[in-house]
């Protein structure tokens, strides 16, 4: 007999836990969260430094500390979970192969699914640094968990290549465990960190900042012993002659984020090649009936809290799934143009959406003084203007249902420079 | 005293070995790694070569189809994987057109079997991904693809259950002639053997001029790689090459048997027998030399990149140098491409031959076959669930890209992994999308737990390759 239950949730992580909250509290009963580590939490466990949850709780906590708050409520409304449990394949069908130790491999039918694996961190390969492939050389995030979780130490000297918040924070981090952090290289002539972490993580620890500077060499056969930097050009090209070597035994990677949604595609849901996540509409529901997506696995956020608030959202569009079913009305396709790269959701339903919609997006390239616009099918709807916009921080606009005009088809985002009014 | 002392366990040194351990005899292979499969035999283009390109009558040719033709049955009985996904060599201009067809009558001298020249439809009809630009191919049903670290540990093992002994570690310095036969002076000591086996790869003419009269010299040719994400594994089903020129048979474009997407190699010569770095320079000559072949590849699928080392002589031969060099020396030396595919039969020939030599009779209790690691991802429903309710382990996924379990990964180490990367090489965890981001720490704490080292001690490939320094300030007190 295959096991059937009416919601699961794949990933226990800040995302999945949210989710999982708000369908119970919208109704669902049955609910199962599926998740592959040993605890709950996700990548929250190895965030130990504070700054989470301002949004939400109105104070500042450390990753586990914001995690433990959703673990309590959903111990609290005994939602089962599914430790060590590995989610194999996903059906298009919605049935999910997993394993795990403890209960080995079985077949689970879901009456609706929530996809929240959360994402992986972009490897050295992916950017073709030549060098050697030696010791040494570590991703900022798995660096984060052997410092924070596992008590051990990658290196002592480091140089850390982009400029991504895990690189800052690792930044940080190393050196308050005593290493010599000599450098953070950005490819990109701005840091797609927050500016909070620019500050806190490199600024006060004099740690330098090299913008548009990249790695162009990795030296040492058996173990890192020191890297190139070389300035890039516009094009992101090295410059000829200026090269710098600096002696290192460790290189931290945190080149960018990806949606990590092999599973989604097992079972045939649409990815936006942008996000690399999948196509939702306003409820959060993929391509494929009864599947919904939050949090990094959806599109990489630089907040928890937003991934949080996305997941409550998921959670009670599931919900609503279950209980009535979805009714398919006209769809508004929601369109990122100049300067805007994309948004989430990509289209809405005027007829079924709720009062209101967040609309949740990121600039391509950093501006001062200009604003979003939104331009139901051609028609200025909203103006915001915005001091500072970067490709670091998501910035997102609410839509009131009653704003947007009967039978709109298509509402655009733009970027629009120039003084605000 | 050995009776046969191998030097180099890559796939050549080890084929070697057990076709040797057929027979009554005290046999070492002495490998300067931590592992077998650490040198040229771990970073190649992973195929089975049809044997059409080599020179007719040269050593290449005919160990070369005779390995091609070895290789299927070879791969049954170690269980590991082959698949014959046939090959193309493409031509992008009518001009060549004779060139293609030289190529496929040396192929027919050669005993290359089923050879075939396909217009552009009949080419494009087979390999729908192929560039317009190709206006013809050569078609070579019996190409096909193995995974090189699986035949190496494949044929490591069973040599190894069949009496074979391996020494890691043990960087041979220098070799001397003694009354009964060779004083080999390593690293590790001293070892004594009846003969030498020259296996050694880009080293292997140090160890032959050390001999022997005639001098060989390697200069190392590299070739860049570039691996992609599974999900691309079915842009190609053939492997798929380029007409040959002076340096190589050329950029190719194939599928592997673990279902990535592989383009290399490049081609050029070095002096220096350890860079394996790759260059910039490299993977941007790969990539354009790809794109002739296929275009619109999704480069940004790319997972990692590599560079293989071939061992090319440059002095004193232009073709594989094998057999009895000096009194009771024998080489296997040169072994570039088409290397890994001539493996199996070079093995026999030169076991063969070191038998002969030292009158040596057939084991009567000869272990042909051996049995892989479990490949739980291949199982079927009901075998895995079996599998798992005998040996939780196999229900713990640790690899996720890969989807390699705890049960896998000890296998491995029980078979001899010791690092990161000699796990990475047998059971494939860490060789996925994420390249062991999520993973790493978790199979280090395996390796720690299995074979009772801290985990501060393991290093990535065996030496001076130590992962971590020590502990945080917190752990410390």
């Amino acid at each position: 007999m295959m096991r059937e239950v009416q919601l699961a949730i794949i990933g226990g992580g800040p995302a999945g836990l949210a989710a999982a909250i708000a369908a119970r509290e919208s109704g669902v009963q049955d609910i199962v969260i599926i998740e592959r580590d040993r605890e709950l939490g996700g990548i929250l466990n190895q965030c130990i430094h504070a700054g989470f949850g301002l949004h939400t709780f109105g104070e500042e906590l450390t990753g586990p500390e914001y995690a433990a708050r959703f673990i309590a409520q959903v111990r609290a409304l005994e939602i089962p979970c599914l430790l060590d449990t590995m989610v194999l394949d996903l059906s298009e069908d919605r049935v999910l192969t997993v394993t795990s130790r403890k209960e080995g491999l079985q077949q689970i039918k879901a009456g609706a699914v929530i996809l929240a694996m959360g994402c992986r961190e972009r490897p050295r390969g992916a950017l073709n640094i030549p060098g050697f492939r030696c010791a040494g050389v570590w991703s900022a995030g798995t660096a984060q968990r052997l410092v924070n979780m596992e008590g051990m130490m990658p290196g002592r000297e480091v140089v850390i290549l982009g400029s991504g918040d895990i690189g800052l924070i690792m930044a940080r981090r190393m050196t308050m465990e005593g290493a010599k952090v000599k450098a953070v290289a950005e490819v990109l002539p701005y840091s797609g960190g927050l500016k909070r972490n620019i500050v806190q993580c490199l600024e006060d620890f004099d740690i330098p900042l090299l913008l548009s500077h990249t790695v162009v060499d990795i030296h040492g056969k058996k173990r890192l012993e020191g890297v190139t930097l070389a300035q890039v050009d516009e094009n992101r090209a090295p410059i000829a002659g200026t090269e710098q070597y600096i002696p290192c035994d460790t290189l931290l990677l945190s080149v960018g984020l990806l949606p990590e949604n092999e599973l989604s595609s097992s079972a045939g849901v649409s990815l936006s090649p942008i996000t690399g996540g999948p196509v939702v509409g306003d409820d959060l529901a993929t391509s494929i009936d009864g599947v919904f997506a939050c949090g990094n696995v959806l599109h990489v956020h630089d907040l928890v809290d937003f991934v949080s608030q996305e997941a409550k959202q998921a959670g009670e569009s599931a919900a609503r799934y279950l209980q009535q079913h979805t009714q398919i009305g006209q769809r508004t396709e929601l369109r990122a143009v100049n300067g805007v790269r994309y948004t989430v959701p990509q289209h809405i339903d005027l007829a079924h959406m709720g009062e209101e919609v967040t609309v949740r997006m990121r600039v391509g390239q950093p501006y001062r003084r200009a604003a979003i616009c939104v331009y139901a099918d051609g028609t200025l709807l909203r103006r915001l203007p915005k001091l500072v916009l970067a490709p670091g921080e998501m910035e997102r606009v609410t839509l009131r249902r009653d704003q947007i005009p009967a039978g709109t088809k298509e509402i655009t985002f733009c970027i629009e420079e120039g003084e605000t009014k | 005293m050995y009776d046969v002392v191998i030097i180099g366990g890559g796939v050549i040194g080890c084929a070697i070995a057990r076709e040797l351990s057929r027979y009554q005899l005290s046999l070492c292979v002495v490998e300067r790694e931590e592992d077998v499969c650490c040198g040229t035999s771990k970073a190649n283009s992973a195929i089975v070569h049809a044997g059409f390109d080599a020179e007719p009558g040269s050593k290449k040719a005919l160990f070369n189809v005779q390995g091609s033709q070895m290789m299927e049955q070879l791969c049954r009985d170690l269980d590991i994987s082959y698949d014959r996904c046939g090959s193309l060599v493409l031509c992008f201009d009518e001009q060549d057109l004779p060139r293609l067809e030289a190529l496929r009558l040396r192929g027919i001298e050669n005993g290359v079997e089923g050879l075939e020249i396909l217009d552009s439809a009949a080419l494009h009809k087979m390999e729908s991904a192929v560039s317009d630009k190709a206006v013809a191919a050569l078609y070579a049903p019996t190409g096909a693809i193995i995974c090189p670290f699986g035949l190496t540990y494949a044929l490591a093992e069973n040599a190894a259950d069949n009496g074979a002994q391996f020494r890691f570690d043990t960087c041979v310095e220098r070799i001397e002639r003694t009354a009964e036969g060779f004083a080999i002076h390593t690293s590790n000591g001293v070892l004594e053997s009846r003969t030498v086996v020259n296996a050694a790869g880009v080293y292997a003419d140090e160890l032959h001029n050390q001999l022997c009269d005639s001098k060989l010299r390697i200069v190392p040719r590299r070739g860049e790689y570039c691996l992609l994400d599974r999900k691309d594994g079915k842009l190609v089903s053939h492997t798929i090459f380029q007409l040959p020129s002076a340096l190589g048979k050329g950029v190719l474009v194939t599928p592997t048997v673990h279902g990535n997407l592989l383009l290399g190699p490049t081609a050029a010569d070095q002096e220096d027998k350890e860079n394996t770095a790759t260059s910039a320079a490299g993977i941007a000559a790969l990539t354009a030399a790809a794109a002739l072949s296929v275009s619109n590849l999704p480069m940004r699928d790319v997972i990692t990149g590599f560079t293989g080392l071939r061992a090319h002589i440059t002095e004193g031969a232009d073709d594989f140098v094998i057999g009895e060099s000096a009194e009771g020396f024998f080489d296997a030396a040169g072994i570039e491409s088409p290397g890994l595919t001539s493996a199996p039969a070079i093995g026999a020939y030169l076991a063969q031959l070191v038998a002969q030599k030292l009158q040596a009779a057939e084991k009567e209790n000869f272990i042909a076959t051996r049995r892989g690691i479990t490949p739980v991802k291949e199982l079927p429903f009901e075998e895995r669930r079996a599998l798992i309710e005998r040996d939780a382990a196999y229900g713990q996924v640790i690899c996720r890209c890969e989807q390699i379990t705890e049960g896998e990964i000890v296998e491995a180490i029980r078979r001899g992994a010791r690092s990161l990367d000699g796990v990475k090489r047998r059971v494939r965890a860490g060789m996925g999308r994420c390249q062991g981001g999520f993973c790493a720490p978790r199979v280090m704490e395996i390796i720690s737990r299995e074979l009772g080292v801290a985990q501060t001690e393991l290093t990535k490939s065996g030496g001076e390759s130590r992962l971590l320094v020590g502990y945080t300030k917190e752990v410390q007190e």
